[in-house]
């Protein structure tokens, strides 16, 4: 396996969309750093930008990357090689490439910059974000044949993550705002990789002691102990349940 | 004419030789002794030792002097010291264990009718309440440390309790563990003057229906639900610092029903919300500074002709809140660290005016649930379209010179 | 050394192999050949696993295919369209296909040599022609001294002069021993490569002879000519007078 992550990975960074992401998140991380005058509000921006950019790039790019290998993939299969190990090194592939990718161009402002103590949650956040929507990539795509479908399914869903799921949940606030929805509404927020990260950032930040009593709700199952670790769970449900999907049907898929 | 003058010098003479009574070895022995024993403007020396004599009344103005911070403990049973007279002064004393109970309101040490009394350097620990005065005039509460371990409101009495007095001068105490840190109420032309007011269960400052008060550079950190000001008129609060109040319905200063008074000066800093107005009105909020908390100020629709100049709005999730639509309320000048405009001409003023009210903590206010979506990208498509085409925020609310640099003094 | 029996295909409503039986022995050069969608290319590719039959057993040497990957060490394969990562070498895709396959014995480089792609091993693949990715394919297939060789359309794409060279290197590895399978549209290409004919219809075998029967009884020198002839002959529905000898 490590032969073709390598041979993955060395193809990536040659990648010039790979290389001006990785430009891109490193002026953001550092002009948002040097524009800010305090720290923990170029935390906040940057979270933003962190979590409209990175699920972007890296669904986007997977799934274009995964289209454009179809006859190296192929050719592989032509080799005595098991397909599982085909798929999975091409995630590993992709997953190490964009994390580093991102950990080259945000890690290191952020490490710079940040209170130690957000740095460390931020750039955690944003590798899990990466392998996310990676994995959701791998999904769309194998369930897709056509190229084009596929891309535009890609940007679909991270519209809908990075915006319509917000837009849906607000619709459901209105609706049932009679009733106390503060604890299912944290059952759902789950189903969007993008919101839970965002919320677990926001508390571990100050600015979570300011929300009030429906603050206070939240506070007290993301902000304890167990709830970073039940929401890190489900995080890295996101990461493999849709890879499992996709290994799935890579098996019985017909190339 | 010589008859008086002699009546004068004897009476000075008689003054200057106010006697000292001695508590210990060198005098008698309880300070109770000493008490009747002592006559009017006598000295009573109390040196250090353990003192359990239950309640001590003062009913004749003395001075009572406290060598090496003696101990008056109330064996948790009795009001230390009860000063019945004027122009008492207590100094240099700790008093500790008053007795407990919500009928009476026992105090460590209390003040009846009593006027230019001075209680100062004292040390207070574990008592219901600390000092208490009620309808004291021109009397000092100064330096003291009060101290108690308060953990329930009904269990506990307030730190420094004044009412129905005048005059007062409450300076330089610290005060932490009591229900409400200092407690006001029928109290006028007064002033709390560099006191520390921090981890009291309540309130750090409760203050009601008490004119012409002024509290100046004073500290009121981590309490309960921070400062409370209300029903009240003529009140000047400046340099005071209003931090870490952080809970549902906590404030770093609540006014309510405050009329014809002057906030300048004043850093509101970490708070669930840094100022909370309510049916105020006619305020000049000058200089102040807010910044890191979750609303800067939260300004009920019933506040009316308040003027807000030059405050600095910094790092707060939203700057202003508001539950109404009618604004009749002046801005002018402000620091709002969200303003996104430019200053063409470099006078310094933003050449567009700035709505410090979002669309998203309009949305809150009315769906408190709606934060769980806090920053997210929906929402600040919201607020920037609100912005540009504003249809659900009032329009009146509005900061037509917002300053481009934080203010400095 | 093959044995398919029974496979079937379907996608969708397309049946693209229906019943298909064939063997295939060492020795042999055999010519997949028919019409565009008779279900050449997707019988190529269920030999190599890359599509799995819905029904019927494919064997390797005795062994049933399914489930095993590592049978495919015995095959060399040259797909019609190669593709490689944009940002790899020729050398480095050659060196990673080596790693890959942990192929014990001495590589055979020839091809190499002969397409001069030894020049080329810093190029970058996204710059190279079609051919000359074309190279790169027969080079890969050829390179691990494989027992079987399965060509798709090897000559498509090829200029003359490339294409000589890897139709002798067929014929070396035939002689050799070597099973050799390929496509082409091409019949006159084949002409002094192959042993076997099969020709495909609609998903169908529909005749499997070595190149001598079909000469002989249909007359012909060429096996263009040849297969015309049974085309012609099939369109009277005469297919019957041909045998297996």
């Amino acid at each position: 396996m490590n032969r073709i992550v390598k041979f993955i990975v060395l193809d990536i960074f040659r990648n010039k969309i790979i290389l001006s992401y990785t430009i891109l998140m490193s002026a953001l991380s550092w002009g948002v750093f040097s524009l800010e005058d305090n720290s923990t509000k170029g935390v906040l921006t940057l979270l933003n930008l962190i979590l409209l950019n990175v699920p972007l790039v890296s669904i986007v790019f997977s799934s274009i990357y995964l289209y454009n290998s179809s006859e190296f993939i192929e050719l592989l299969l032509s080799q005595p090689i098991r397909r599982k190990k085909i798929w999975l090194s091409l995630f590993v592939g992709l997953q190490t490439s964009l994390i580093l990718a991102f950990l080259l161009g945000a890690g290191i402002p952020i490490l710079v910059y940040a209170p130690i103590n957000y740095s460390f949650i931020l750039i955690l956040i944003g590798v899990v974000i990466t392998a996310v929507f990676v994995s959701i990539a791998f999904f769309s795509s194998i369930y897709t044949r056509d190229k084009t479908k596929g891309i535009g399914i890609a940007i679909l869903l991270w519209l809908f993550f990075a915006l319509l799921f917000d837009g849906l949940l607000l619709f459901l606030l209105f609706q049932f705002s009679e009733y106390p929805i503060e604890v299912p509404m944290m059952f759902v927020s789950a189903l969007s990789p993008i919101d839970l990260s965002r919320i677990m950032i926001l508390l571990q930040l100050d600015v979570s002691a300011m929300m009030g009593y429906t603050g206070a709700v939240f506070r007290q199952f993301f902000g304890t102990r167990i709830g970073i670790y039940i929401t890190f769970a489900v995080l890295m449900l996101w990461i493999f349940i849709p890879f499992y999907f996709s290994l799935r049907k890579f098996k019985k898929k017909d190339l | 004419m010589r008859l008086r003058a002699i009546v004068f010098l004897f009476l000075l003479t008689f003054k200057l030789s106010a006697k000292t009574v001695w508590v210990g070895k060198m005098g008698v022995k309880t300070i109770k002794e000493a008490l009747s024993k002592a006559v009017a403007f006598d000295t009573v020396y109390v040196p250090y030792g353990i003192y359990k004599e239950g309640n001590l009344v003062v009913n004749k103005p003395v001075c009572l002097l406290g060598i090496n911070q003696p101990v008056l403990d109330g064996q948790k049973k009795f009001e230390v010291l009860s000063i019945r007279a004027s122009d008492v002064k207590v100094n240099g004393f700790k008093v500790q264990h008053s007795g407990f109970g919500t009928l009476e309101d026992p105090g460590a040490i209390k003040l009846y009718n009593a006027h230019r009394v001075e209680v100062s350097n004292n040390e207070l620990e574990d008592n219901f309440f600390g000092i208490y005065v009620q309808y004291g005039t021109n009397c000092v509460v100064k330096n003291n440390k009060i101290k108690a371990y308060g953990t329930e409101e009904q269990q506990i009495g307030n730190g420094i309790h004044c009412w129905k007095s005048d005059s007062l001068q409450i300076i330089g105490n610290q005060i932490s563990g009591h229900r409400d840190g200092i407690y006001f109420e029928f109290v006028t032309h007064s002033i709390i003057w560099r006191n520390i007011s921090k981890k009291n269960i309540r309130y750090g400052l409760h203050f009601m229906f008490s004119n012409n008060d002024a509290y100046i550079g004073n500290v009121f950190k981590e309490n309960g639900a921070g400062v409370a000001v209300m029903f009240t008129k003529g009140v000047t609060m400046i340099n005071n610092v209003f931090e870490e109040n952080w809970g549902d319905a906590s404030y770093g200063l609540l006014l309510k029903e405050i009329s014809d008074s002057y906030v300048f000066g004043n850093k509101f800093i970490h708070n669930t919300a840094g100022v909370y107005m309510e049916g105020t009105n006619r305020i000049h909020f000058e200089y102040n500074v807010l910044e890191y908390n979750g609303w800067g100020l939260k300004m009920q629709a019933n506040c009316m002709d308040n003027e807000l100049l030059e405050n600095n709005f910094v790092a707060n999730t939203f700057d202003i809140s508001t539950n109404g639509t009618l604004v009749l309320n002046i801005f002018t000048g402000n620091y709002w660290d969200k303003y996104e405009g430019y200053d063409l001409n470099r006078d310094g003023t933003g050449d567009i005016p700035y709505h410090p009210l979002s669309l998203f903590s309009v949305i809150v206010e009315n769906y408190p649930s709606a934060m769980l979506l806090y920053r997210s990208i929906m929402v600040s498509l919201l607020d920037h379209s609100e912005k540009i085409m504003p249809t659900l925020t009032p329009d009146n609310f509005v900061d037509n010179t917002p300053s481009m640099h934080a203010i400095k003094r | 050394m093959i044995l398919i029996k029974k496979i079937k295909k379907q996608f969708g409503k397309l049946k693209v192999l229906n019943r298909v039986d064939l063997s295939f022995e060492k020795g042999q050069c055999i010519a997949l050949i028919g019409p565009n969608a008779c279900g050449k290319t997707t019988l190529i590719k269920c030999i190599l696993g890359m599509v799995l039959p819905d029904s019927g057993e494919i064997m390797f040497n005795g062994v049933s295919i399914q489930n095993d990957d590592q049978y495919r060490t015995h095959i060399g394969y040259m797909p019609q369209i190669g593709r490689y990562p944009d940002n790899m070498t020729v050398g480095q895709i050659i060196e990673t296909m080596k790693s890959i396959r942990k192929y014990k014995g001495d590589f055979d480089e020839r091809l190499l040599e002969d397409f001069k792609l030894n020049e080329m091993f810093d190029k970058r693949m996204r710059t190279l022609s079609g051919g000359t990715t074309q190279k790169v394919s027969a080079c890969l297939a050829f390179l691990f001294n494989p027992d079987v060789l399965i060509l798709d359309e090897p000559t498509a794409g090829l200029d003359p002069l490339a294409s000589e060279v890897l139709k002798a290197k067929i014929i070396l590895e035939k002689e050799k021993g070597k099973l050799i399978l390929i496509t082409s549209h091409l019949l006159s290409e084949l002409d002094d490569l192959v042993t076997q004919i099969v020709f495909m219809h609609e998903g169908k075998v529909h005749f499997h002879l070595a190149v001598n029967d079909l000469l002989q009884q249909t007359g012909e020198l060429k096996i263009s000519a040849a297969i015309a002839h049974v085309l012609r002959a099939k369109e009277k529905n005469q297919t019957g007078t041909l045998r297996n000898s």
